[in-house]
């Protein structure tokens, strides 16, 4: 019990650190020095310190938004397996909880953003919904695809099944499965080349938008939010590019580690070396991800 | 009826030769000229005795001449913008300024800070063309933005991410320059040119300049010529850069954008070189130059301006081959040569939809008389690819004509001392800014001070132009389209 409970816990004090990777690699590529690795960590000390200040025109639903949102992602993270290994808190089913929770989490975002009546924001939650609406099957296709190869609806039964002799057997639902959950990934996350995090341009925002009237805590809460959205994510790529080694725990951990490193790395060049899609596109991309999962499905289905 | 008058480009004419048309003459002998060909580069009001005197100042761009048409009236004008929509702005500035009522306009608004019966009325404070729907919805931004950049006031008519209209509202940053400048030259005009438009400083300088010089009938020297060619095009360059990179930046693509950046200082700073300060302020003076190149730093020049052009062309290059920055760029807010010519664009942005002016060649001064300034080959689409292929091809042609002028300064003086201003004359100076051309009319008074002098920025043209490009467009592509034409809000606001 107490090796799950420190995974979970070293998925909580590991997640800002993603976003630090991915801004040095971009700051390599752009030749900057970048801002520090550990910038997410001093922002979200200096955010709860903060006194937030809210709209006059915003219900306690506004308040409530980001409060529900890592409230959701601190139990996407509890479901989660680290490395292979299962979570404290997996049970028969917990995929589609993982699916909901994740729903909930943007569901809490979205009425957050509605609720300042600001044109910009409703925007935004306009365009992140539209796009969930090709995020979302292709994200659950592409877990049941992997679920069809046994162990289960558990997301820790699913990665304690997955081998490394896995991939010599199926190698092409892994690699669809892979290539599916990275675009969903980047689009679930506000990358580029869906959107960028970086721009100030309220109009081009998707995810950036919708928070624009957050302050203090509550942002910190976000940004906490969109970090654990990362870790968790990341990791069922990273559990499926590196299945479970039967080594140590210790290997295990670090190996997972050090592959979540290797994916945050990898957004960076994403961003580095493309520009981003017209907000048109956006829906073929998502579709392409579709596809793949429901080839994964069904390649597996037929194995 | 009385002819309008035939001008040459910087030629001092007596302010008396100007035939006064009556009014009725004025609307039949306009719109003749307008479809003649002619462009409007300034429309103005004068007070005078006894009413207020229009002047319209046409460009025959492929004849190489100017008109001048004038007339007086008291109250109201009626207004040609129905038919020549490319006098909409200036019809609307006239009616603001001169407090005349332009009869007929189908959108009269204020243009900048208005004065509404002696009391100001701060911008921004009007009513907007509105769209309504169930499923319409109206987008507001500014005139505060995200970034730091100037104030503006953008109105959207939308259907989801679907523009249907976009309004602009400026004058913000209205100082009051024009009215400032009446009774000089004095100490600070040249000052007040140089920070019109803090970007295009030598443009906007070398515009004063001329005209005062016309009116001086003063020579400059030919060092001083090329000397001002060079500051001309490094301006040009710099600024060129800078937006390549801001439309990098602006899709997310990180390389060119950060790049871009640093190059566009490294070419600020060779103008600091020059005279000592990033911009350029202080070099153009009327008569001359204030500074000069010694052999050591044309070396010094030249060694810097190979190593940013290849930079620039290596950042440049990676835009056009990168698939992702392309499939943004093409098909973006399309501007068709009709509308460009229709609306009279001017710059890089008219060219890039097939209108292909330029002050350099078609009003040719100094060095360009002998030098061809414009590109073969360039796009046509009017897309933001057309306008940042554009710049990119005048980054080079800039690059050129500096790499050959550093080596072919003539010898002698950077400066003559230009002689008294001629009294009762007024003079046209157009100049070939980077974002387009930039027109002054100078008029002096019977002391030989400047009793009326009224500048047109390009961005004056260009801004409906942008508002055009996102007709039928995605919001979202709004930045990059603002980017593509990179309008200045105090050149418009003066």
């Amino acid at each position: 019990m107490t090796r799950p409970l420190i995974q979970y816990f070293l998925a909580l004090v590991l997640a800002p650190l993603l976003p630090g990777i991915i801004n040095r690699v971009k700051a390599f590529f752009g030749g900057r020095r970048g801002v520090p690795i550990l910038q997410l960590y001093f922002d979200l000390y200096k955010l709860v310190h903060k006194t937030p200040v809210y709209s006059r025109t915003t219900t306690w639903l506004f308040r409530a938004g980001p409060v529900i949102g890592l409230a959701a992602m601190l139990c996407v993270l509890a479901l989660l397996p680290f490395g292979g290994r299962p979570s404290f808190l997996s049970f028969e089913g917990d995929l589609i909880l993982l699916v909901y929770l994740l729903g909930v989490a943007r569901l809490a975002t979205v009425l957050a953003a509605l609720d300042t009546g600001s044109s910009f924001e409703g925007m935004g939650a306009s365009r992140e919904v539209q796009f969930a609406v090709f995020a979302e099957p292709a994200f659950f296709l592409a877990l049941a695809a992997l679920a069809r190869g046994g162990g289960g609806l558990s997301l820790s039964g699913i990665f304690s099944n997955l081998t490394p002799a896995a991939w010599l057997t199926a190698s092409p639902v892994l690699t669809l499965v892979t290539a599916s959950l990275f675009i969903v990934f980047l689009a679930e996350n506000s990358r580029v080349p869906v959107d960028d995090p970086n721009t100030h341009l309220e109009l081009t925002m998707i995810h950036e938008v919708m928070v624009l009237d957050h302050s203090g805590p509550d942002l910190a809460f976000i940004f906490y939010g969109a970090a654990l959205k990362l870790w968790a994510l990341g990791s069922l790529i990273a559990c499926v590019i590196l299945p479970r080694h039967y080594g140590s725990w210790l290997v295990d951990s670090g190996a997972f580690i050090l592959a979540m490193f290797f994916i945050a790395a990898a957004v960076g060049v994403v961003e580095s070396v493309m520009g981003r899609l017209r907000l048109l596109k956006v829906p073929y991309l998502l579709m392409t991800a579709l596809t793949f999962s429901i080839l994964a499905l069904i390649f597996q289905a037929g194995r | 009826m009385t002819a309008p008058l035939s001008l040459n480009h910087l030629e001092a004419a007596g302010f008396k030769s100007l035939t006064t048309l009556t009014p009725d003459e004025f609307y039949t002998s306009a719109p003749e000229r307008l479809t003649a060909g002619g462009r409007a580069v300034s429309y103005f009001g004068l007070p005078e005795e006894g009413g207020t005197r229009l002047i319209l100042i046409l460009a025959f761009d492929y004849e190489r001449r100017l008109e001048a048409l004038s007339t007086v009236l008291n109250d109201s004008f009626r207004s040609l913008t129905p038919d020549f929509p490319q006098l909409h702005l200036f019809e609307r500035e006239i009616a603001e300024q001169c407090d005349l009522k332009a009869e007929g306009h189908p959108w009269l608004k204020p243009v900048r800070y208005q004065l509404k019966s002696g009391l100001p009325v701060p911008p921004g404070i009007t009513e907007f063309f509105k769209v309504r729907g169930r499923e319409t919805h109206e987008v507001a931004v500014g005139p505060v933005h995200a970034g730091v950049i100037e104030p503006g006031h953008f109105r959207f008519q939308c259907h989801g991410e679907l523009v249907f209209h976009l309004e602009i509202a400026l004058g913000y940053q209205h100082r009051g320059i024009e009215s400032r400048l009446i009774g000089g030259p004095g100490k600070l005009t040249s000052h007040y040119m140089e920070t019109l438009a803090g970007d295009t400083t030598i443009g906007h300088a070398s515009a004063y300049c001329r005209a005062v010089e016309a009116l001086c009938c003063a020579r400059v020297p030919p060092r001083a010529e090329v000397l001002r060619a060079i500051m001309l095009e490094l301006e040009r360059m710099a600024n060129h850069t800078g937006d390549l990179g801001a439309l990098a930046g602006d899709v997310a693509y990180l390389p060119t954008a950060s790049f871009c950046g640093r190059l566009r200082g490294d070419i600020l700073n060779m103008s600091a070189l020059i005279c000592g300060n990033r911009f350029g302020r202080n070099m153009v003076i009327p008569g001359g130059t204030a500074f000069d190149l010694s052999p050591a730093l044309i070396k010094e020049l030249k060694l810097r301006l190979d190593a940013a052009f290849r930079d620039v062309r290596d950042a440049a290059d990676l835009l056009w081959s990168t698939s992702s920055v392309m499939a943004r760029f093409e098909g973006t807010g399309i501007v068709s040569k009709g509308t460009a010519m229709a609306l009279g664009l001017v710059g890089p942005a008219a060219r890039a939809s097939g209108v292909r002016h330029d002050v350099r060649h078609n009003f040719p001064v100094g060095i360009y008389n002998s030098k061809a300034v414009l590109s073969e080959g360039a796009p046509e689409s009017g897309d933001v690819y057309a306008r940042a292929y554009t710049r990119w091809l005048e980054i080079k042609r800039s690059y050129e004509l500096v790499s050959g002028l550093l080596y072919s300064l003539p010898a002698g003086p950077i400066f003559a001392v230009p002689g008294p201003m001629k009294a009762e004359s007024f003079v046209v100076s157009l100049e070939e800014g980077w974002r387009g051309e930039i027109c002054h009319t100078a008029v002096t008074d019977n002391a030989g001070k400047f009793r009326h002098y009224k500048i047109k920025d390009p961005s004056f043209n260009n801004w409906q132009g942008l508002a055009m490009a996102l007709r039928d467009g995605q919001i979202s592509d709004f930045p990059l389209c603002n980017k593509s034409f990179n309008l200045s809000y105090c050149g418009h606001d003066l």
